[in-house]
């Protein structure tokens, strides 16, 4: 299983804009919340309720300043998870077969029987999506919710990862980006969507929108015509009131 | 990387293990009976001691049989097949020169391509990441290929070729170095193409996912402080290969022999502790960390 | 390549679902619950809700972790230790409440007011103070005292509503949106919900806040401002649009009271009030005739310019003074730019920006109504700019003008109850006339004579004695504070300290973690609590305290009584207190036992029908004083607060069936809401979506559900005239006079339309020694101090550093994990440090509540909330430091007393890193047993 299959029928993945996205972390939790109650081990928790606590998650929020030459520094957002790539370095290196890419949806995942616990996918994957749980030894990552996409026990609306069902800002969004005209990928096409290091060559399916341009000046020159003084004082401006008062409808008297 | 004891003592040991496998499997005239199992013991002792360690750092090493099926793709599934393949093949070849004395030379032959096999698909296994630009890298297997056959060959007693290989294991390490320490520039992974805002301007790490700690920042993040580095640098330079070279040079007995192989695994394991500390993992980009 | 594995894509997902309120924060989401062996086993958002729409936040998904967390109490507390030690026995309810009634009830018959009932973060108001009334005490209010008064009651008397749940940006037709002082809001999901679609839509954001994070950092614009100068720049954006006539005169002159006239005599009592008709009614101009009419007479047209003479007294309308006022220089862009940080070119270029979209790209609706002048209007027209501020703007000493200022902003803009602009949640709009005034007359063993709290219109309206002394505890309603409509729950306990205005018997206390997140001066409050008199007493003798979990008040109460998680219990979230309606729909919710406890807890409000009816409390018992309501569920049923109007609105009893809004109780009710999601939810007709104040057609309607007993519309106040009253007796009119040194304070700062006035704390305070301004802000992922004790949020935000702006980073030559001590006039903290470039220049802020005393909350004592975490609360005096006056002024705002977190003002140094965080507390003894080590949480097999 651990060779990857040439071509897969859809390619589901993730689109998240960091245009919007806010940082809250409600798609970190709710994560959390259905991967421990689902798919395979709990994704556990070492020191709960002490020091330094640290646990399994299979989505995590990072945030980045970025300072342009000659504007405000700007904050953006960064939620990360598994990325479904196509040339998946994590499912070749497996050396159990427990890591394999779906050939209907390319959805990346581990079959936690077959696992070893080596961590060496989450060696091979340059985007930390990998977390090997401390108490079950077994490697979880994101499932892209194969338990939820297809499960014909929840209505159909609800047949989305729990990300991005939970995303108050709807920043996520779920699709095929193997169908061009899939909304995700009209997303992507429209606001330029972006692989993280293109440089790995592992052609990831999760594709970014960049943030919008910020701190944009004015294209309209601000005192004409919209700031055009009708007064310098309230003396003046009482007298500018008269005048515009009659030309309401109803005021010429 | 993080430097984990169980992996450094599997490299090390095995690769020394196997190293003097080769050099059994090859040598015209190899010993046989008690000075055979002798050095069977010790090379066996070495190989398969390094891969019980190896398997330390699995998570469930009651199921470490299935990872002998992904040899088309997993260059850890194809190390542990040449491995077995080797030891068995080895096996039987220090079979016959232990208890009867009979020198089955192309089983030799065999076993000796497979420990070189098996040397190199360990070193593969780094290798092939890219998401370690340190190890991605001609040096990387050169590395372990070159201490593999000098350890091996100051284990079984070969002087010349020792000293030989052992210098070209220091210059390979050595260029190791050299180029390692800019393989992350080079590699064009930053934290700009990580996040794909290098677009906007100077990207930062700001805020960590998480304020505690957890599995990619204990495997993948270990900051090693630069004076350290050099540091031990040339202790490893000193103890893996300056000690035991002087040494050769110098004539060896019983005694000496002993100090340089001590002197050689004690400078390897420190060398294979540099190699995984100093190792950036492009994870640690993430986290504004390298 | 081998076969895959089978995978069941199709696993089963819960044995069942049930649906209630979320309350891991005030939101009040819908959430459904999915359960598995009858225990929690996934949380997630209800789609059908109108808060959140299916959305659920972190907190909220994390509810599962927060409902196990080993930090729950388990049973009735006595306190055996010294206070604040954390050294309890676990007690029966019978003796717990044998206990409360025996303190409670000598207290009632000799001086009801010797009980203070103050309630924190919590959603059933309505029914506690009615509680209260019952007891007698004037001492009641919740927390908005310290949390957000300024921005409610400036919305209230401003606009008859403010944001939150009173009022939010109409997200569907809005094309800019401006935010002034938010990291999060109460209205955490919708607000994410808005802001996703108006990004989605291309419409323009602008943040305004010292901090680029959250909603700031995804705004298109960034406007970093000083903090306490929002006012300034608000009345230039003001000076800008008036100067260039950049103002809805047509929405001015019908809708607010700009062409209301005002008396110009400076001899005159009644010099700067309204002029009123015979009726009472204030008088306008009607174009019509040119002659004086009510502003409410049918078919008057309000002339904005005209103005009247009489009498040799000059009236002229309000929109006069405020050209008079703002045109001034002193309000021009280039004279606050340097203060605001904020360049003139860029303050114009918004304000220009405001007149753009608000005028030429203005939306109209094909909606007829008719105002309460009988016009009638063929179309709804939309100035698509809409305003939403919070805190930012309102925890500041100026706070309550500068939320006025942001209130005539979108006025003059046309922008509220308009498509595209802000439009009220029913039950609101609800003017400060449609709302109670206060109430503080006690009887020893009778009831209040009415609701504690409310809106008073003038100096007769205060609760003081004819000293001048004050009623309340809080001295709420007092010349130092006389529109304080929430109380002031930060002066509670150093009142009762310091036993002025007198001393108390009991503190009794729900929900609030006052000694120490919630308060200012937190070491203080510990002390307080914990002081004895020369008999070695407690100086407060009394403290009885409700909480869910071990927190760090939990420590302090010598009884506490043990309140169940949210999963099980009954709540009510009402229209008679802070219901969940959107724009589009009023709605009321509950919270009903999807789980019951599996401890000896109880949910407070039933403990309180029980102490209640111990107590004798009228509203409590029956004629034959049993027990009235046997227990909140009871209640929630069958209290009648109005005729026909109880505490939920739908499926009520009417004469034919079930109706909703008004109608009589339904033993059925809270399953009738347990199987239509845990809520009820009606539209506001098409026809009465906009301009609620003065639409008739919304009047009725809301006079149908029961909002109001008869149609109350009315204007925008522009021009407050009940602060105007307050000058007037400062200035020596009338009877009720202030005390003299208040004279001067009430002159300045009590003026009928906005002004700006530097921070107080900035005149207390040298700005040269204490350069820096110090925040707080709410991480998105963490609910003040009890999302700490859940094992998931805990890893978001274990920690808190300091967050250091580039300038004063560099010139301390900070590094990555280094500590520094900053220091205000009152206290000193030393804590880790961090930089962020996206910060105002001369700003640090830190997460609020993420620090915890050690021993709370069932963590460990390493815990890192502990050992690295911090509250800048230990910086915040409630007090400002004395200025040689012999006056001690209180940090709050001096019209509302609000408490001024945000004027803080410090200095900062690079100090060595110690062992933990300081200042450090000993650690108190947890009531309850510590928490696991590790955890891999699954309920399901
Ligand atoms: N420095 C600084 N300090 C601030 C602020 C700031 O901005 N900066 N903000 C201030 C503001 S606006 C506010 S509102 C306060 C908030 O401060 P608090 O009102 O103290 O809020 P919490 O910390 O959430 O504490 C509420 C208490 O309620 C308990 N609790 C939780 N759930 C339940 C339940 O179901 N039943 C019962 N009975 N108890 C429960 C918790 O255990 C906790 O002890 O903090 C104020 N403090
Ligand atoms: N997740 C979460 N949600 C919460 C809470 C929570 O603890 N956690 N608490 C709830 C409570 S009780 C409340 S009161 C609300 C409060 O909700 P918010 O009003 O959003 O409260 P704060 O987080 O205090 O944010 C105040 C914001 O004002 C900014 N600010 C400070 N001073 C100034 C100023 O002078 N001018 C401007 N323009 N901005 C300024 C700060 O940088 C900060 O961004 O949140 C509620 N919602
Ligand atoms: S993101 Fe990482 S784990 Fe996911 S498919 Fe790509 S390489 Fe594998
Ligand atoms: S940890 Fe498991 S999934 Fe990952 S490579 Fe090893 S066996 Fe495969
Ligand atoms: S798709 Fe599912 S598993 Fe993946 S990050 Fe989202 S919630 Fe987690
Ligand atoms: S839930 Fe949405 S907005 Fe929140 S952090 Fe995740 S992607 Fe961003
Ligand atoms: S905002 Fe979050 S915590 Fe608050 S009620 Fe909604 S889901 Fe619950
Ligand atoms: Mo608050």
């Amino acid at each position: 299983m651990t060779t990857l299959p040439t071509s897969t029928d859809k390619k589901l993945g993730l689109v998240i804009d960091l245009d919007t996205c806010v940082g809250c972390h409600a798609c970190v939790v709710s994560c959390k919340g259905w991967n421990t109650e689902n798919y395979g081990a709990p994704l556990s928790d070492q020191n709960a309720y002490s020091g330094a606590a640290s646990g399994t998650f299979l989505n995590r929020v990072h945030s980045y300043e970025v300072q342009p030459a000659d504007k405000a520094a700007q904050l953006i957002h960064f939620p990360k998870s598994c990325l479904h790539c196509e040339d998946a370095p994590c499912v070749t290196v497996c050396p159990t077969g427990a890591s394999y890419k779906r050939v209907e949806d390319g959805i990346v995942l581990v079959n936690e029987k077959d696992c070893i616990g080596c961590g060496l996918c989450a060696w091979a994957c340059p985007y930390g999506a990998r977390e090997l749980d401390a108490e079950e030894k077994v490697m979880k990552k994101c499932t892209l919710c194969v338990d939820r996409i297809y499960n014909t026990n929840l209505p159909e609306e609800d047949r989305q990862p729990a990300c991005v069902r939970t995303c108050p800002a709807g920043a996520r969004h779920f699709g095929d980006l193997g169908d061009p005209d899939s909304d995700v990928s009209q997303l992507v096409a429209e606001r330029g969507g972006f692989d993280l290091m293109p440089e790995q060559g592992t052609k990831p399916v999760n594709k970014y929108l960049p943030p919008r341009p910020k701190d944009v000046e004015p294209e309209f020159d601000i005192l004409a015509p919209y700031l055009e003084p009708i007064a310098t004082d309230g003396k003046g401006f009482v007298g500018w009131l008269d005048k515009a008062l009659s030309a309401l409808p109803g005021g010429a008297k | 990387m993080h430097p984990a004891p169980s992996v450094i003592i599997f490299t090390t040991f095995s690769g020394l293990g196997f190293g003097l496998l080769f050099w059994l499997g090859i040598d015209a005239t190899a010993p046989t009976g008690w000075v055979a199992f002798v050095f069977f013991a010790i090379a066996y002792l070495m190989a398969v001691g390094g891969l019980v360690a190896s398997t330390f750092h699995l998570g469930h090493p009651e199921r470490a049989i299935k990872a002998f099926s992904q040899w088309r793709s997993s260059w850890l599934s194809r190390e542990g097949i040449a491995a077995v393949f080797t030891l068995l093949i080895m096996a039987l070849y220090g079979a016959g020169l232990v208890f009867f004395g009979a020198q089955w030379s192309p089983l030799g032959w065999l076993g000796a391509l497979g420990a070189l096999a098996t040397v190199f698909t360990t070193s593969m296994i780094y290798t092939q990441l890219k998401t370690v630009p340190r190890w991605h890298h001609w040096t990387t297997p050169a590395l372990f290929l070159a201490l593999s056959l000098g350890g091996g060959a100051l284990l079984s007693g070969r002087v010349t070729v020792a000293l030989v290989l052992l210098l070209v294991a220091a210059a390979v390490q050595i260029a190791a170095w050299y180029f390692g320490d800019t393989r992350l520039k080079a590699s064009g992974t930053s934290l700009a193409s990580a996040t794909g805002l290098g677009g906007i301007g100077e990207v930062r790490a700001f805020e960590p996912p998480h304020t505690g700690t957890n599995y990619l920042l204990k495997e993948f993040v270990h900051v090693v402080g630069r004076k350290h580095a050099t540091q031990l640098r040339l202790i490893t330079l000193l103890l893996a290969f300056a000690v035991p070279i002087a040494i050769l040079l110098l004539g060896v007995n019983h005694i000496t022999a002993l100090l340089a192989v001590v002197s050689h695994i004690a400078g390897v394991l420190c060398l294979r502790w540099l190699f995984f500390a100093q190792a950036e993992h492009v994870v640690g980009l993430y986290y504004g960390k390298r | 390549m081998t076969k895959q594995p089978v995978l069941d894509t199709s696993p089963p997902v819960s044995d069942e679902v049930r649906k209630t309120t979320c309350y891991m924060c005030a939101c009040r989401c819908g959430i459904n619950v999915h359960m598995k062996d009858g225990k929690v086993a996934y949380i997630e958002g209800n789609k059908d809700h109108p808060v959140n729409q299916g959305v659920l936040c972190a907190k909220g998904s994390a509810g599962i972790m927060q409902h196990n967390a080993p930090s729950r109490l388990r049973a009735p507390l006595k306190r055996v230790g010294p206070r604040g030690s954390g050294e309890y026995e676990e007690i029966t309810w019978d003796e717990a409440l044998t206990i409360a009634t025996d303190w409670l009830k000598p207290i009632r018959e000799e001086a009801p007011e010797k009980l203070a009932f103050f309630t924190g973060r919590d959603q059933s108001q309505s029914f506690t103070s009615l509680w209260a009334q019952g007891f007698g005490t004037p001492n009641y209010a919740a927390h908005g005292g310290f949390c957000s008064v300024n921005m409610a009651a400036a919305g209230i008397y401003t606009m008859g509503g403010a944001f939150w749940e009173f009022g939010q940006p109409d997200w569907d037709h809005t094309k800019m949106f401006m935010l002034f002082g938010v990291a999060e809001d109460h209205d955490s999901n919708p607000i994410k919900i808005g802001i996703g679609k108006i990004k989605a839509r291309g419409a323009r954001v602008i943040g305004v806040n010292p901090i680029r994070t959250g909603y700031n950092a995804v705004a298109d614009d960034w406007v970093g401002i000083t903090p306490g100068t929002d006012g300034l720049f608000i009345l230039a954006l003001v000076h800008c649009l008036m100067k260039a006539g950049r103002v809805d005169l047509d929405y001015l002159a019908r809708f607010t009271n700009a062409s209301v006239l005002v008396n110009e005599d400076p001899k005159s009592e009644q010099f700067g009030l309204l002029l009123r008709g015979k009726d009472g009614e204030p008088q306008v101009i009607d174009r019509r005739t040119g002659k004086l009419a009510a502003w409410n007479g049918q078919g008057v047209e309000p002339d904005l310019s005209a103005s009247y003479r009489h009498k040799g007294v000059t009236h002229r309308p309000v929109f006069h003074h405020m050209a008079d006022r703002y045109l001034m220089d002193e309000y021009a862009p280039e004279a606050v730019a340097e203060r605001c940080g904020i360049p003139a070119k860029r303050i114009r270029a918004i304000a220009a920006d405001l007149a753009r979209v608000a005028f030429d790209e203005a939306i109209e609706l094909d909606r007829e109504w008719t105002d309460f002048r009988g016009v009638k209007h063929d179309k709804m027209v939309g100035r698509p700019v809409s305003m939403h501020a919070m805190r930012g703007i309102s925890a500041h000493s100026n706070g309550f003008q500068t939320c006025r200022a942001l209130h005539v902003l979108q006025i003059i803009l046309g922008t509220v109850e308009v498509p595209g602009g802000m439009r009220f949640k029913p039950p609101y709009p609800k003017p400060p006339h449609a709302h109670p005034k206060p109430h503080g007359r006690t009887q020893p063993g009778g009831p209040l004579n009415g609701p504690h709290l409310g809106f008073v219109h003038g100096p007769d309206d205060l609760m003081v004695k004819d000293d001048n002394s004050a009623i309340r505890i809080d001295k709420a309603f007092t010349w130092d504070n006389p529109m304080s409509s929430h109380g002031l729950m930060h002066m509670v306990i150093s009142n009762a300290h310091a036993g002025d205005p007198y001393k108390i018997d009991t503190l009794f206390m729900y929900m609030a973690n006052m000694s120490w997140n919630s308060s200012m001066n937190t070491s203080g409050v510990m002390n307080m609590l914990t002081d004895t008199d020369e008999n070695g007493d407690y100086v407060i003798p009394r403290i009885i305290y409700s909480d869910a979990y071990s927190s760090e008040m939990v420590a302090y109460a010598d009884l506490i009584l043990p309140d169940t998680t949210y999963l099980e219990r009954h709540d009510c979230i009402s229209l008679l207190d802070r219901p969940i309606c959107e724009a589009d729909a009023v709605a009321d919710a509950i919270r009903w036992p999807v789980v019951e406890p599996d401890r000896d807890v109880r949910g407070f409000q039933s403990v309180l029908c029980e102490l209640g009816a111990r107590l004798d409390l009228p509203g409590f018992v029956n004629e034959d004083g049993s027990q009235k309501y046997a227990d909140y569920a009871d209640y929630i049923t069958n209290h009648l607060r109005r005729p026909g109007v109880g505490p939920l609105a739908g499926w009520r009893m009417g004469e034919t069936g079930l109706q909703d809004g008004r109608g009589e109780p339904n033993a059925g009710q809270l399953d009738s809401y347990i199987a239509n999601g845990g809520f009820w939810m009606e539209h506001v007709p098409e026809n009465c979506a906009y301009y609620k104040p003065f639409n008739v057609d919304y009047q009725a309607w809301a006079v149908k559900m029961g909002f109001y007993d008869s149609p109350q519309p009315y204007i925008f106040q522009l021009y407050v005239e009940p602060m105007r009253r307050f000058q007037l007796a400062a200035e020596g009119h009338g009877t009720r006079q202030p005390p003299d040194h208040l004279r001067e304070q009430i002159k300045r700062v009590m003026d009928p339309l906005p002004i700006w006035y530097a921070a107080l704390e900035d005149g207390h305070v040298d700005p040269v020694e204490y350069p820096i301004h110090a925040l707080t802000q709410r991480p998105m992922a963490m609910y003040h101090s009890w999302g700490t004790q859940n094992a998931w949020l805990r890893q978001i935000h274990g920690v808190n550093p300091l967050y250091v702006p580039t300038k004063i980073w560099e010139a301390n030559g900070f590094k990555e994990g280094d500590w520094a001590r900053v220091t205000s006039t009152h206290g000193a903290i030393t804590v880790p440090v961090a930089h962020q470039a996206s910060l105002n220049e001369n700003t640090v802020w830190t997460w609020n509540a993420i620090g915890k005393r050690k021993g709370a909350w069932a963590l460990d004592e390493d815990a890192s909330e502990a050992t690295k975490g911090f509250l800048l609360n230990h910086l915040i005096h409630e007090l400002l430091p004395p200025k040689g006056d012999g006056l001690r002024w209180s940090n709050s705002d001096p019209i509302t007393g609000q408490a001024a977190w945000f004027d803080l003002r410090v200095k900062i140094e690079k100090s060595g890193a110690p062992d933990v965080t300081q200042p450090a507390f000993p650690a108190i003894k947890s009531p309850v047993p510590k928490g696991p080590t590790d955890q891999a949480w699954k309920v399901g097999k």
